[in-house]
C-alpha cells in the first residue's frame, strides 16, 4: 500500500504524557492566578471589602454552602427556562426562515443586528410585563438566546455544499430527505456552537435580570444585597458558585454534544 | 441489430449569466454514447466538461437541443435512478461512516436494506475499503475517500457512471492505480462510464473513445477512437501506440488553439 493511500493514525486511547493533557495548561494557570492573588493580598493588605483574598471567600461560601447552591438552582432554574425556550423556539424560527432565501435575506440582519441590542436593559421593562417573579427573567434569558440560536442555526441549515445537495439530487431524493439526511446533520456543529455560547448568555441573563428586583432567594439579589452592605466575599462567594452552574451547565450540553455528534468528537484534535 | 444508444445529446447548447455578461459554456454539441462504453471527456478548464455531466445528469438545463439518457428525458432518468455521478471531491458526508455514506443511496431510494447489503459489501470490497466500513471519512486519506465515493455510486447499481475529474485530486501514483482499479470496475460491472479529466494520458489509458472539447465557447473538437487492446495495464502506457494517441489528442488540441489565436 503506498503512502499517500495509507489511513492516517486513529486518535485511539494512547497514553498521553501528564504535561500534554489539554486540561493541565488551564488548571496550572488557574492556581498560580488563585495563589498569586492571595500573596498579594497577604503583601499589601487592601480594604477586605475592596478585594478580599480567596481564602476569606472559600470562608463564605463554606459556611453557607447548602444556601448558596440553592440560591444558584433557583437562578439557574430560571437560566435554563428561558434557555429551552429561547433556543427552542429560535431553532423552529431558523427551520421556517432557511426554507426561504427570500425569507432569511429579509430577516437575517435584524437577528444579527440584535447582538448589539443590550437586551438585559430591558429587564425593568420584562418586570412590568411578566412581574417581579421569575418569569420575567425567564423572558429576558429567552430573548437573549432566541437570536443567536437562529442566526447560528440558519447558517447551519443552508451550510450544506452546492456539490452535497447535487449529490442528493442525483438520487431524486425529496426535500424532507435532504433536510433531514443532510441539512440537519450540516448544522449540528452551528446548532452547538450557539447553544455553549447560550448557556453563558442565560445564566448571566438571569443574573443581572435578578439586579433589577426580585426575591432574596435567587443569586442576583444575593449578590447585590451583600456588595451593597459591603460584605463583598458574600457576593464573590455567590460569583463562584454561579460560575459553578455555568460551568456545569456548559459541560452538560457538550456531552450532549459529543452524544448526538460522536463523527466530530476527535476531529477538533486533528 | 443496432442498438439505441444509451446517452444521445442533439446540439445542446448551455449559455449561463444575464442579458448584460453572458458565457456560452456549451455550444451545439452532439455526441452519442454506446451502451457499455468508457468515454472520456477531455480538455482544458472552462471548456464545458463538467456542465455536459450536469446537463446529462439532470443536475442543470440545456438552454438549447436535447438530451436522452437510456431512452428517457434527463429528468425521468435521474428520477429512474439510472446513473450514479462521481464529484471531483469525495463529497462524503462527515457524519457518516464509510459504509453509511456508501448506503444513503440505498437510503433515499429506499431500497431494502437486507437486499442490497450484499452488494453494498461487495463494492467496498472492490474498491479495496472491506477494512475501513466503520471509518470516518476524516480517518481516510484522498484515494480513500475517492474509493469510498465510488462505492456509493455503484451501491444501487446504475447502468451509467458520470464521473467529473474524479482522480484529479490525487497524487500520480494513487491515481495510477485507481485508474487501474476502474478499467477493473468497468471490465467487471460492464457499465457505461463517461469520465472527465483534464489529464490526455488518463483520458488514453482509460477510455475506448475519446472527446476532445475546447473551451470558448465550449464545443466537440474531435473524437478519437482508442484501439489500444483491453485489459490495459501498466504495459499499455510503454506501448508506442499509447504515445502516438496522447500526440494525436494534444495536436487536435493544439490546432484548435491555434486556430483561435
Ligand atoms: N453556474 C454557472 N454560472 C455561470 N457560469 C458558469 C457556471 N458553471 C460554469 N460556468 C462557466 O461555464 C464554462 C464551462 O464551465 P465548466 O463546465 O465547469 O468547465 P470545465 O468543467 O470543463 O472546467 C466556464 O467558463 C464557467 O465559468
Ligand atoms: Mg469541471
Amino acid at each position: 500500500m503506498a503512502a499517500s493511500d495509507a489511513p492516517l493514525p486513529e486518535n485511539g486511547p494512547t497514553r498521553q504524557a501528564f504535561w500534554n493533557r489539554p486540561w493541565v495548561a488551564p488548571l496550572l494557570v488557574f492556581v498560580l492566578v488563585l495563589a498569586s492573588w492571595e500573596l498579594l493580598v497577604m503583601i499589601f493588605q487592601p480594604p477586605t471589602f475592596l478585594l478580599p483574598s480567596p481564602s476569606l471567600i472559600w470562608q463564605s461560601l463554606a459556611g453557607q454552602f447548602l444556601a448558596l447552591m440553592g440560591y444558584g438552582f433557583n437562578t439557574f432554574m430560571e437560566a435554563l427556562g428561558g434557555f429551552v425556550i429561547g433556543c427552542g423556539l429560535g431553532l423552529l424560527t431558523a427551520m421556517l426562515v432557511a426554507r426561504s432565501k427570500w425569507l432569511s435575506d429579509l430577516l437575517l440582519p435584524f437577528a444579527i443586528a440584535s447582538n448589539s441590542v443590550p437586551i438585559v436593559a430591558m429587564a425593568p421593562i420584562a418586570i412590568v410585563w411578566f412581574g417581579i417573579g421569575p418569569w420575567s427573567k425567564v423572558a429576558i434569558v429567552a430573548v437573549m438566546c432566541f437570536f443567536p440560536t437562529m442566526v447560528s442555526t440558519v447558517r447551519g441549515l443552508t451550510s450544506a455544499s452546492p456539490d452535497a445537495i447535487a449529490l442528493m439530487n442525483s438520487y431524486a431524493a425529496s426535500n424532507w430527505q435532504i433536510f433531514t439526511k443532510l441539512r440537519v446533520p450540516s448544522a449540528l456543529p452551528f446548532v452547538f456552537n450557539a447553544l455553549k455560547i447560550c448557556t453563558a448568555v442565560s445564566m448571566i441573563g438571569a443574573i443581572v435580570a435578578e439586579f433589577f428586583g426580585g426575591a432574596v432567594n435567587y443569586l442576583g439579589i444575593y449578590i447585590k444585597t451583600q456588595a451593597s452592605i459591603l460584605k463583598t466575599p458574600d457576593a464573590w462567594a455567590a460569583i463562584v458558585v454561579a460560575c459553578f452552574y455555568g460551568l456545569a451547565f456548559y459541560f452538560a450540553i457538550v456531552l450532549l454534544e459529543r452524544w448526538l455528534m460522536p463523527w466530530h468528537r476527535h476531529r477538533e484534535q486533528h | 441489430m443496432p442498438t439505441a444508444p444509451i446517452i444521445a445529446i442533439d446540439k445542446v447548447s448551455r449559455i449561463y449569466g444575464n442579458a448584460n455578461a453572458t458565457t456560452v459554456a456549451l455550444k451545439d454539441v452532439s455526441l452519442t454514447i454506446e451502451k457499455g462504453e468508457l468515454i472520456s471527456l477531455v480538455g482544458p478548464s472552462g471548456c464545458g466538461k463538467s456542465t455536459l455531466l450536469r446537463l446529462i445528469a439532470d443536475l442543470d438545463t440545456p438552454s438549447q437541443g436535447k438530451i436522452t439518457v437510456n431512452g428517457h428525458a434527463p429528468e425521468q432518468a435521474r428520477k429512474q435512478r439510472e446513473y450514479g455521478f462521481v464529484f471531483q471531491a469525495p463529497t462524503l458526508y462527515d457524519w457518516r461512516t464509510v459504509e453509511r455514506n456508501a448506503r444513503l443511496p440505498l437510503e433515499v431510494m429506499g431500497r431494502p436494506a437486507g437486499e442490497w447489503q450484499a452488494r453494498l459489501d461487495k463494492m467496498l470490497a472492490m474498491v479495496g475499503l472491506r477494512d475501513f466500513h466503520q471509518h470516518y471519512p476524516w480517518q481516510l486519506s484522498g484515494g480513500m475517500q475517492q474509493r469510498a465515493s465510488i462505492a456509493r455510486a455503484l451501491s444501487f447499481d446504475p447502468a451509467i457512471l458520470l464521473m467529473d475529474e474524479p482522480f484529479g485530486a490525487l497524487d500520480e501514483f494513487t491515481r495510477e492505480r485507481m485508474n487501474m482499479e476502474l478499467l477493473d470496475i468497468w471490465e467487471t460491472t460492464h457499465k457505461t462510464i463517461l469520465f472527465v479529466t483534464h489529464s490526455i494520458a488518463e483520458a488514453v489509458f482509460l477510455s475506448s473513445r475519446i472527446v476532445v472539447m475546447t473551451p470558448r465557447p465550449g464545443r466537440i473538437a474531435a473524437t478519437v477512437n482508442v484501439d489500444l487492446p483491453y485489459p490495459r495495464n501498466f504495459d499499455t502506457r510503454e506501448d508506442p501506440r499509447f504515445f502516438e494517441l496522447v500526440t494525436q489528442v494534444r495536436e487536435t488540441l493544439k490546432e484548435e488553439f491555434v486556430g483561435h489565436v
